[in-house]
């Protein structure tokens, strides 16, 4: 009953010159992207930035306004209901069936794909199993945590057995435990050979999570490659968070000398560095300042393309 | 945007069944809004303002009264699901969204929305009949005719509410609906008195709409007196409804969900 296996073609996703415009304004803005296939893509960027408008256009949910666009090998939107048999979504939003027990839901939402008989049987028992649901089974939606909602979302998405696996901010709104079980539940897919392509504001779990990525803004790529790449290439290797009473004072003049950049954010100061240690040895001389040494990670680069102010 | 007609397929038979399964689960609130109302409406008018009236029409009040709430009921309900119902699956839950994202299209689940207001339109109104037959008002097995009517009046209806549907920002739009369109159907379209005597603007007027035709056709089934020689073209009139608002319902949700 399951979808007709098909070779799957190297890029599961090619975008070219893919654009959204509502009236006046461009969402997004003449898109490059491919996605290789069992890779785990990121998509991030701030709020307003075009994600979502980008991820509904890869789903055939939105019609673009221009560019080519070929999700596993099918063109969208013009064969959306073809490419969506090997699809599977995780939406930002829960909407998930509240009038349903666990079990419900599933067998639900596999009738759209026309999943029925001992396999369906089968393939469901194994996805709550895989979503650590077993016991929650005939159990309603109303009762089950964060957690177990989104956990839930993500074995209703695989029960099609998708080649590929869109995650809208798969983990936002959860506590650390749930987060690791999600992150452990997505590396296991990808072992699968499974492609993602995943949206998060949480830079860690993107570091984590994904082989390459873009960063856009205003509908437009600013950087793209892996997380370690884009580190190495976008910003100084080393940063020193600084905050305490006589910091300005202090970094202007002593500190400054030491640092290649630097930026406000808040009461703290973010220097960036490529030798930390003549800012340490200076910085252990007052002890009325706080400060703490790290590598630099993909967040110092996400502030660094987009700026530090606050996007609603 | 200018769309050909929706495609019609048997995927709109998931969506159906999971409104259908939704609704065994609740179905005994659901049930008592369904006819609980409309029984009262019979009871109350039947008895106590059928002992003023008499007879309408050669026949005892209640005996005209009770065909005329069977369509009326039929209306309500499969407006209220395209309505209040769909609104919430669509703006609220959700569930069209997760459907979307699966190989149902608008067209599939615009078309098993309409079909399940059918259908609930039925379900409501099998207690109504039943409790009629009790009731002796009823004059013969023929009555049973009046389902397929009756599922006719639900798709008519329940299309329409979802254009209203496609068009709303929050349920307080249907209030509109409801004053301007189904409270004067509900009034006008012989129901409670035969249109006879009314002007003629009021008469062709009623003709022109879809539950007036449905009321004709179901009063002689419940009554025992002969069908009206059209019959077949007056159950045109409701389903022409349908099929002009399956149409515009599926461009504007379209526009409305896809764009």
């Amino acid at each position: 009953m399951l979808p007709e296996p098909k070779i799957l073609p190297d890029l599961v996703v090619e975008a070219h010159g893919l654009t959204k415009r509502y009236g006046t304004q461009t969402v997004v803005d003449n898109l490059d992207l491919s996605v290789r296939r069992g890779e785990c893509f990121g998509l991030l960027g701030p709020n307003g930035a075009g994600k979502t408008t980008t991820l509904r256009m890869l789903m055939g949910a939105t019609l673009p306004s221009a560019g080519e666009l070929n999700v596993l090998g099918y063109t969208i939107p013009q064969q959306a209901r073809q490419m969506h048999l090997r699809l599977g979504v995780v939406p930002q939003q829960d909407n998930l069936d509240p009038d349903f027990t666990v079990m419900e839901n599933l067998s639900t939402y596999a009738s759209y794909f026309g999943l029925r008989g001992a396999a369906l049987d089968a393939r469901i028992t194994d996805l709550l199993a895989f979503a650590n649901l077993e016991a929650k089974a005939h159990v309603g939606i109303g009762t089950l945590s964060g957690g177990m909602k989104r956990r839930l979302t993500l074995a209703r998405a695989l029960i099609n057995d998708p080649d590929l696996l869109i995650l809208d901010e798969p983990t936002t709104g959860l506590d650390p435990q749930a987060r690791q079980l999600i992150w452990q539940r997505l590396r296991t897919l990808l072992a699968q050979g499974k492609s993602l392509i995943l949206t998060t504001h949480y830079m860690e779990e993107a570091e984590r999570l994904c082989d390459r990525l873009v960063i856009i803004d205003s509908g437009r790529i600013l950087v793209s490659g892996s997380p370690a790449e884009l580190v190495r290439q976008h910003i100084e290797p080393h940063v020193v968070e600084i905050h305490g009473r006589g910091m300005d004072e202090w970094f202007n003049s002593i500190g400054q000398q030491f640092v290649q950049r630097s930026e406000h954010a808040g009461e703290t100061l973010f220097c960036y560095l490529a030798d930390e240690r003549p800012l340490l040895d200076a910085l252990r001389q007052c002890p009325e300042l706080h400060f703490m040494h790290r590598r630099a990670n993909l967040e110092d680069v996400f502030i660094k393309l987009t700026g530090k102010e606050l996007r609603e | 945007m200018s769309r050909a007609f929706p495609s019609i397929t048997l995927r709109w038979l998931p969506v159906w069944r999971r409104n259908l399964r939704v609704w065994r689960k609740l179905s005994g609130p659901a049930l008592i809004g369904n006819f609980g109302e409309p029984l009262l409406y019979l009871l109350a008018l039947g008895y106590g303002l059928g002992g003023f009236i008499g007879e309408v029409n050669g026949l005892p009040y209640i005996v005209f009264l009770a065909s005329g709430i069977v369509c009326a009921s039929a209306m309500n309900t499969a407006s209220f699901e395209g309505l209040y119902s769909a609104y919430t699956r669509m703006a609220v839950q959700n569930t069209w969204g997760g459907m979307l994202a699966t190989p149902l299209s608008i067209d599939d689940i615009v078309l098993g929305e309409i079909l399940w207001a059918g259908t609930k339109s039925l379900i409501s109104s099998v207690p109504i009949l039943l409790v009629a037959a009790l009731l002796g008002v009823v004059h013969d097995i023929s009555a049973l005719g009046v389902l397929p009517v009756v599922f006719i009046i639900g798709v008519c209806f329940g299309a329409m509410a979802l254009v209203v549907t496609a068009l709303a920002k929050s349920y307080d739009f249907f209030i509109y609906y409801f004053t301007l369109v189904i409270t004067p159907l509900f009034l006008v379209s012989g129901v409670f008195f035969p249109l006879d005597g009314m002007p003629d603007a009021v008469r062709i007027g009623a003709q022109l709409l879809p539950l007036a035709h449905a009321v004709d056709v179901v009063r002689p089934l419940m009554t025992g007196q002969p069908l009206p020689s059209l019959t077949l073209l007056y159950l045109m009139v409701p389903l022409l409804y349908a099929a002009g608002a399956f149409w515009l319902a599926t461009v504007l949700f379209h526009r409305r969900l896809i764009s």
